[in-house]
């Protein structure tokens, strides 16, 4: 079981290191608990809802920040409280941070602040999402293998 | 076969021991026919029963319905699909019953679905409990909340709301139209448990409501600082007993929630 024993540990570095470097927080890890024998895919389906709803949103903002004749800060603020709940539940901490800054631009109505973060939110959700495929490949490796998902703490 | 008599087919088969069949799929189908044929006047159509795996099916099933009625059914409101998803699973590791809602509207529909089909039918499940986001579009959890609490019907369901906002004027205004708790998210797997403790707690009690003494009891935990995990409780009258919350509450989110018990006569 050498090559398990190998996954294994590849697998909880990376996520170590996911943590470490911000992108995951505590939640994640409670999400991953939750996850047993009836229903294994849990987290791999609750992320692929995340990224349905990263997309969405996202382009919620583009439109609303793109009008001319004016934009509506309420609206783009909408959509990003919607978007901090999201990342927020699912332990999406980068994400959730720069939502955080982004209300802030809305609630200013500064139109450059919140075109920034918005570039920001799409460069963080687009990170994480490569890093999830590369732990979730990870996760099926493992268990391709015979093995068993580590929890890391 | 309708609850009642499947009901009674069960305990006449437990006084029969043919819950062994539940073993064992291929008993003599002789033995099973000379039992079988006392249940005539008990359920219909006993002809099934002479197939053994149909028995074996009907114990299956039967055992799910019964399962389900003492799980508590759980009514989850949210606008977000990842929060459906994660409170989905939250409930259900805490042995719940769950249906989940994208909307007040929606929520308010499936309530009147329910209260049509009257008697308990395997979609009608009556709702024990109403778990709410507050920031939803159209109908918000606070108005949904208010909805419930002013129905005839539906008063008695106890609602939690929550909310990724801590804000403390939110939070009074919900505990003083009814709800039980309110939440912050994201939310604790003990929270849910706690939550569910609490209500079968009150469901036990609710044989006692005309005796239940007003009680209201604050457990105010300091929400000015986020960073502060102090708790200070207002003490209650020493003759209203509290529904004793499992240890987890030392150990869930530092932004605990209100709690107010209510009485039970809302007149």
């Amino acid at each position: 079981m050498d090559v398990v024993n190998q996954l294994q540990r590849q697998f909880i570095d990376y996520s170590a290191s996911l943590h470490r470097e911000g992108f995951l927080d505590d939640q994640f890890t409670q999400l991953q608990k939750r996850q047993d024998d009836n229903s294994p895919d849990f987290v791999v389906e609750v992320a692929s809802l995340f990224f349905e709803d990263c997309e969405k949103l996202i382009n919620n903002m583009a439109r609303a920040l793109e009008q001319q004749q004016g934009v509506d800060f309420k609206q783009v603020d909408a959509s990003v409280h919607q978007l901090k709940g999201s990342s927020s539940s699912i332990g999406a901490m980068r994400v959730k941070d720069v939502c955080i800054a982004f209300r802030s631009f809305c609630e200013a109505q500064n139109r450059e602040g919140c075109l920034r973060c918005l570039q920001q939110v799409t460069h963080e959700y687009s990170l994480l999402k490569n890093k999830l495929q590369t732990l979730f490949r990870l996760q099926q490796q493992i268990l391709a293998a015979g093995g068993s998902i580590p929890v890391v703490e | 076969m309708d609850l009642h008599n499947l009901r009674l087919y069960i305990s006449f088969l437990n006084t029969l021991s043919l819950s062994s069949l539940f073993k064992n799929p291929n008993p003599n189908p002789c033995f099973l026919v000379s039992k079988t044929t006392h249940l005539h006047t008990h359920t219909e159509p006993p002809l099934l029963l002479f197939n053994s795996s149909l028995s074996y099916w009907i114990m299956e099933v039967a055992g799910e319905v019964l399962a389900s009625e003492s799980q508590l059914h759980v009514l989850a409101v949210d606008d977000s699909h990842v929060d459906r998803k994660v409170i989905e699973k939250l409930l259900k590791i805490s042995s719940c019953k769950v249906t989940t809602v994208e909307s007040g509207a929606r929520a308010l529909q499936f309530l009147g679905l329910d209260e049509e089909k009257g008697s308990l039918g395997f979609n009608g499940l009556k709702v024990n409990l109403i778990i709410t986001d507050y920031s939803m579009p159209g109908m918000t959890g606070y108005e949904l909340l208010k909805k419930i609490k002013r129905s005839s019907t539906f008063r008695e369901i106890p609602v939690v709301i929550m909310s990724s906002e801590n804000i403390l004027t939110r939070i009074d205004s919900c505990l003083e139209e009814g709800a039980e708790e309110f939440l912050v998210k994201p939310v604790k797997l003990a929270d849910v448990k706690r939550v569910m403790n609490d209500c079968i707690m009150r469901g036990e009690t609710e044989g006692n409501k005309r005796r239940r003494v007003d009680k209201r009891k604050f457990e105010d935990d300091n929400h000015a600082s986020s960073s502060s995990s102090s708790s200070s409780s207002i003490p209650s009258s020493p003759s209203s007993p509290l529904p004793s919350s499992p240890s987890t509450a030392a150990t869930s989110s530092p932004l605990h929630s209100l709690k107010r018990a209510k009485l039970g006569d809302h007149n």
